[in-house]
């Protein structure tokens, strides 16, 4: 297994996908390099490496957004043709001939695109800091240092998923791009659409807002939409690491019991904001793992015919 | 390894998709050293067969054993001693030949310093030694194939599956594999299993043929055993003969064996159910005739073309 582990690893940072993955650290460095660092820092905010992730000062889009729409690009363009691939090229018989398991076929596969995922998603976090260091003059903190971690390990997770999704694809459809295509689809369908409807649900349960009530049902109901969408799930979970005072108010509800208890206004310790996103992550993985049994269980038992 | 036993047993070997029985209760059994033919037109459950001798896909029904091992069950055993070279079979268009072979050299554990020699010698076996360095993406068909019996035979197997490898090569391309397939087996030892709906062309290397027709092992022994269970087997010879008499040709109707012998001109024809080519050579000698030409075909491997083969065409 180790042996297609390195292989696929050298694919990946082959000729073959490197200009996506580069073009991803090579954007870090753009937007360490433009975003307007003067105006974050007269804005007296504390955490100064969290905000340079969602800041939209001096760039188009916030890092964080961009990662957010673009980022299942990348997963997806890591695994839509893992097994589909070796089957048209005629190497999965030949592979499977060999002795090696079935599962580490698999396995090496996934393995080699998720740390790929987490190289490329480290390199661009180091580059953007690096910037930001190096034109501030600043070091980030320990607390700044700790999230930072989280938000790397939720982003790689994050484009885990669309790597399981579009690995799950190229097991069930034995042509690549209708594989790319199903996986692009799901993408738009889980990305944005179950956004769009939790809107639309929420009106239509809660058509009026009245009372503080009604505001809460109706904002709760899409929160409730965003957690089964990955991309809801990632930008909460995101908001949580990288807004210390306000990511931590999850809907109006605790917005409203903050407010009263005079909690709002003082930053949550690191410790506190992970256990807060400790649920998105295990949703997340657990979505992959859904993802991964149903595409092994199909694998495991199909017929390779050259 | 043990050398007792056979190298392939199945046992009413079944596969069926649906309603459609694709394998319908072979059995079969090579022996180690052995050249097996498994023959039969296209889409008669000769591949299918194969899956499930490599465990890449299940009996519905019956039992198979590789080198005493269940393929299913034990896959890894099985693939550690056999070698498979599926139907078409594809490389990694980006690296080249002598990368795809060090890859499956490590993929089969082979330690670096025992693979590369290993590797350059059947590079040289199979005539690629030059084309060694080059993207297989740039290889031929005719290339890809022999890549593909030098990636077979990295591992030192006992048995060797190929599946219709002569498919797409051109008839020296034939000549050449059926010669490597010879060696593998007479200086070797390894055991050959080999498909092909290319019955007259692979028989003459086959210890033992099979014959596949809609799932079914309809016929299966040595070439010359098939002759004796045919009915309409026989020989028909053809001679050319200068100056050949009415007595020559009483003469060569009573030879024994010989059904019945016609001439017209210098053409004879000989049906019989023996080799009678030396018999009537002498005939012809006695008679004061010059003997042309001579030649004998088998009647029953056209036979067996024919029912078998051609009626799939049909």
């Amino acid at each position: 297994m180790t042996a297609l582990f390195f292989k696929e690893l050298s694919d990946h940072f082959g000729r073959r996908r490197f200009a996506l993955l580069l073009g991803l650290v090579a954007l870090g460095l753009v937007w360490g390099a433009f975003v307007d660092l003067g105006q974050l820092a007269s804005s007296g905010r504390q955490f100064f490496f969290l905000d340079v992730f969602r800041t939209t000062a001096g760039v188009p889009i916030s890092l964080l957004s961009f990662l957010s729409f673009f980022g299942p690009v990348i997963g997806i363009a890591l695994g839509f043709d893992a097994i589909n691939g070796e089957r048209t090229q005629g190497t999965l018989a030949r592979l499977l001939a060999q002795p090696l398991h079935r599962d580490s076929v698999y396995n090496a596969k996934f393995l080699a695109a998720i740390l790929t995922l987490a190289l490329v998603v480290a390199s661009m976090m180091i580059v953007v800091i690096g910037l930001t260091m190096f034109r501030m003059g600043i070091a980030p903190t320990g607390e700044e240092v700790i999230r930072l971690v989280g938000l790397g390990l939720v982003t790689t997770a994050y484009l885990a998923f669309w790597l399981a999704l579009a690995i799950t694809a190229s097991v069930l459809f034995r042509n690549t791009v209708t594989s790319a295509l199903a996986s692009i689809g799901l993408w738009f369908a889980l990305g944005f659409l179950i956004t769009l409807l939790g809107g639309v649900l929420a009106d239509r349960v809660v058509p009026d807002i009245e009372t503080a009530d009604d505001a809460v049902r109706h904002v709760n109901i899409e929160s409730w939409a965003n957690r089964v969408s990955p991309s809801g799930l990632y930008s909460e979970a995101t908001s949580i690491l990288l807004d210390p005072i306000g990511g931590r108010a999850l809907n109006l509800f605790t917005i409203e019991q903050g407010r009263l208890e005079g909690l709002l206004s003082t930053p949550v310790s690191a410790a506190q904001s992970l256990q807060l996103v400790w649920p998105h992550i295990v949703v997340l993985v657990g979505m992959i793992a859904i993802l991964l049994a149903a595409s092994y269980v199909r694998f495991m038992r199909e017929e390779i015919r050259a | 390894m043990s050398t007792a036993g056979p190298l392939i047993e199945a046992q009413g070997l079944t596969k069926r998709y649906g309603a459609f029985t694709a394998v319908d209760g072979i059995d079969l059994t090579i022996g180690e050293g052995e050249v097996f033919g498994f023959l039969g037109p296209n889409g008669s459950g000769k591949s299918t067969s194969i899956l499930m001798m490599l465990g890449l896909t299940e009996p519905t029904d019956g039992t198979v054993r590789v080198c005493g091992h269940d393929p299913s069950r034990n896959p890894l055993a099985v693939k550690r001693q056999v070698g498979y070279l599926p139907e078409s079979v594809g490389f990694y268009g980006d690296m080249t030949g002598a990368q795809n072979l060090r890859f499956t050299a490590e993929l089969n554990g082979i330690p670096r310093r025992d693979a590369e020699p290993r590797i350059a010698e059947l590079l040289d076996t199979v005539e690629l030694e030059d084309a060694a360095n080059q993207p297989v993406g740039q290889y031929s068909r005719g290339m890809r194939q022999r890549l593909g019996l030098a990636d077979v035979l990295l591992k030192q197997p006992r048995l060797v599956i190929l599946d219709d490898p002569t498919l797409g090569l051109d008839p020296a391309g034939i000549v050449w594999l059926l010669g490597i397939i010879e060696e593998l087996s007479a200086r070797q030892g390894i055991a050959v299993f080999l498909s092909s709906h290319q019955l007259q062309e692979v028989q003459r290397v086959c210890h033992r043929v099979g014959i596949m027709s809609h799932g079914k092992l309809v016929l299966e022994g040595t070439v010359a055993a098939l002759t004796a269970q045919t009915d309409a087997g026989g020989f028909r010879i053809t001679l050319k003969v200068e100056g050949a008499n009415a007595a020559l040709d009483t003469a060569l109707a009573a030879l024994p064996s010989v059904r019945e012998a016609t001439r017209s001109g210098i053409d004879v024809v000989i049906e019989s159910d023996e080799d009678v080519r030396a018999a009537a050579a002498a005939a012809v000698h006695e008679h004061g005739s010059r003997l042309l030409e001579m030649r004998a075909n088998d009647r029953t491997l056209e036979d067996i073309y024919l029912r078998y083969f051609q009626e799939a065409v049909a």
